[in-house]
């Protein structure tokens, strides 16, 4: 684990270091992704200028969902969001390169490329959670905090995996990135919002199917002190380092078989 | 111990193909179709057959890329697609059509990238890659991104960028597709000198045929995924009929020449075309001629590949 980390790394480092010299680029990059991604939280905002509360949760509320994805989706993102183009590299030719280095293939896809960039949507939605997190009226207890942490972990660990589960079935079908993305970015929008504007179909889905809803609802729940308008069992609000940790090992078992699988190409 | 060692090795691919509007098929391909053969530490052996014949498949298996659906397989005494990881710093991979290296890195990032990969320790990286980098002539290159490279000079740093491990067997999957002669010459010498120096295991894919016999000893011929011929060049001619192609122009137009140990496959005006199986001299043909004719001009032609295999592929 500690030889794959700092696999990543040199890896990630060399890309880091060669985005650098082109320094104006790289800020200008990274401003512009984050003022996009507020523009994302803008949309709430105004929203909110017309309205108290939506499916019964306030803008600060809100805010701590919002932050909380984000920053999932984010830090998925920038350790793995290369796993995305895995239908590419399978079809130029660069996994089988990968395949024949000494570090796992995993390691190598997400430090590939490694965009530094990317960091501005952690930050972004980090900026946002800590808005919320201050605004809303909380009861801190130590649980609260242990959730809040765990889940700040877990969420991005449930996103690395669906991004890993999209770069398995990428390997496996040689594209369809586009299904992978439905899963993570569309996962992404679809949590920035109170589950309880969705039809009750959408929530058991997100909870049974693909566990987005233990990124930030369950765990905003319980922080936030708010009872659940599904009426789900009460542990699920703590439940995300188990799911997380079923998921991660899901993920993990389809990327080793997808590998197994794996066809290359006949040029 | 043979470094490589494959029994009855197999890979098929189901392919799907769409006939019509809702019309699947499923076909099986059987890229390689039961090989068996073993390679010793430091042998040069040439891989060759036609396209589709199932070499680089074969190679994908070697190297733990492709997991086969049948049969024994071991390199270094580990099953590559199970030890892949391991089995990587053991050996050194060239993709002819592919770069090994990061396209958009310069060539000294790439390669001093790969060192940390393969934990190569600096003294060695450091006498490999000056070494290598000598003989294959990219040391003006270093500064310049890959993506930059001619096709050339990217295929002489991707071999340098293979070996700068030490690995003890180099696979090489048609290093010269695209060079010049003259670089073509150099990679050979330079492999042929890796071969014999460092006693480095090498199995290289080609279809040129002059590759194979200025690097290996040893040919495997393989077609429709099985082999064909295993041993060294004298067997291989012999094995393919291999014939040597005397050109002569005659100062006079002459009837067809009988010289024995030869035969006239072709006249045109005052040329004829002789062959003599390879294997044997030119040399007494040659003087037979001289000796009862008037000659203008001669020359002699080398068996090619296209020449020896169909006889090859063509047996049962
Ligand atoms: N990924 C793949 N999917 C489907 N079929 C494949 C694949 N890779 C190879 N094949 C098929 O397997 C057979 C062997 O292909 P392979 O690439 O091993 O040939 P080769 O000997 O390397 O040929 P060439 O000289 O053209 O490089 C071909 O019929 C090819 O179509
Ligand atoms: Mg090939």
């Amino acid at each position: 684990m500690s030889e794959a980390l700092r696999m990543f790394g040199a890896i990630a480092g060399a890309w880091v270091r060669a985005g650098f010299t082109y320094r104006t680029s790289f800020v200008v990059l990274t401003s512009t992704g984050m003022i996009l991604t507020f523009l994302d939280f803008a949309i709430i905002l105004i929203m909110f200028s017309h309205l108290d509360a939506l499916g019964g949760f306030t803008l600060t509320q809100i805010a701590v969902l919002y932050g909380l994805s984000g920053f999932a989706i984010g830090v998925a993102d920038l350790l793995l969001g290369n796993a995305e183009m895995l239908g590419q590299r399978v079809r130029d030719g660069t996994l089988d390169q990968m395949l024949v280095r000494p570090v796992p293939a995993l390691v190598q896809v997400a430090a590939d490329r490694f965009a530094l960039r990317r960091v501005g949507r952690v930050l972004q939605s980090g900026a946002v959670l800590g808005w919320g997190l201050s605004a809303a009226p909380i009861d801190w207890t130590p649980l609260r905090v242990l959730v809040l942490a765990s889940a700040l972990v877990c969420g991005s660990l449930i996103f690395a995996s669906l991004f890993v589960l999209g770069g398995a079935f990428q390997v496996f079908a040689g594209d369809a990135s586009e299904v992978a993305n439905a899963f993570t970015y569309g996962g992404n929008t679809l949590t920035q919002y109170p589950l309880a504007i969705y039809p009750v179909e959408v929530v058991r889905a997100v909870t049974f199917i693909v566990p987005l809803a233990f990124v930030n609802w369950y765990p905003a729940l319980y922080v936030l002190g708010v009872d659940d308008p599904f009426d789900l069992p009460a542990a699920f609000q703590v439940a995300s380092p188990v799911v997380a940790a079923l998921f991660v090992a899901v993920a993990a078992l389809t990327w080793r078989t997808a590998l197994r699988h794996y066809r290359s190409t006949g040029s | 111990m043979p470094m490589i060692d494959v029994h009855d090795l197999r890979r098929t691919f189901l392919i799907r193909e769409r006939r019509g509007v809702l019309r699947r098929t499923r076909r099986e391909v059987q890229a390689v179709d039961g090989i068996t053969f073993s390679v010793e530490p430091g042998e040069a052996v040439g891989y060759i057959g036609p396209n589709g014949a199932g070499k680089s498949t074969t190679i994908k298996m070697l190297t733990g890329i492709l997991v086969p659906t049948s049969g024994h397989l071991r390199v270094a005494d580990l099953d590559p697609s199970r030890r892949r990881t391991e089995l990587a710093r053991r050996i050194g991979v060239v993709f002819g059509q592919r770069t090994g290296l990061w396209w958009d890195l310069p060539l000294r990032d790439s390669f001093e990238l790969l060192r940390r990969i393969y934990r190569v320790p600096t003294p060695t990286y450091e006498r490999n890659l000056s070494a290598y980098v000598g003989l294959l002539e990219i040391g003006d290159l270093l500064g310049q991104p890959v993506r930059q490279l001619s096709l050339g000079q990217r295929m002489r740093a991707d071999i340098v960028a293979a070996l700068l491990h030490d690995p003890e067997i180099l696979y090489l999957d048609e290093p010269t597709i695209g060079l010049d002669i003259a670089s073509k010459q150099r990679l050979r010498t330079f492999l042929r000198e890796l071969n014999a120096d460092r006693g480095t295991t090498i199995l290289l894919t080609t279809h040129d045929l002059v590759d194979i016999e200025q690097v290996c000893r040893r040919v495997m011929v393989i077609d429709h995924g099985r082999l064909a011929f295993d041993g060294d060049f004298a067997a291989l001619h012999a094995a393919g009929q291999a014939t040597r192609t005397v050109v002569v122009d005659f100062h006079d137009e002459v009837p067809p020449i009988d010289v024995p140990g030869s035969r006239v496959v072709r006249v045109d005006g005052v040329r004829q075309w002789l062959t003599v199986p390879a294997g044997t001299p030119t040399g007494p043909v040659i003087a037979a001629l001289a000796s009862s004719h008037e000659i203008a001009d001669l020359s002699i032609r080398e068996p090619t590949i296209e020449d020896v295999l169909p006889h090859l592929y063509a047996r049962p």
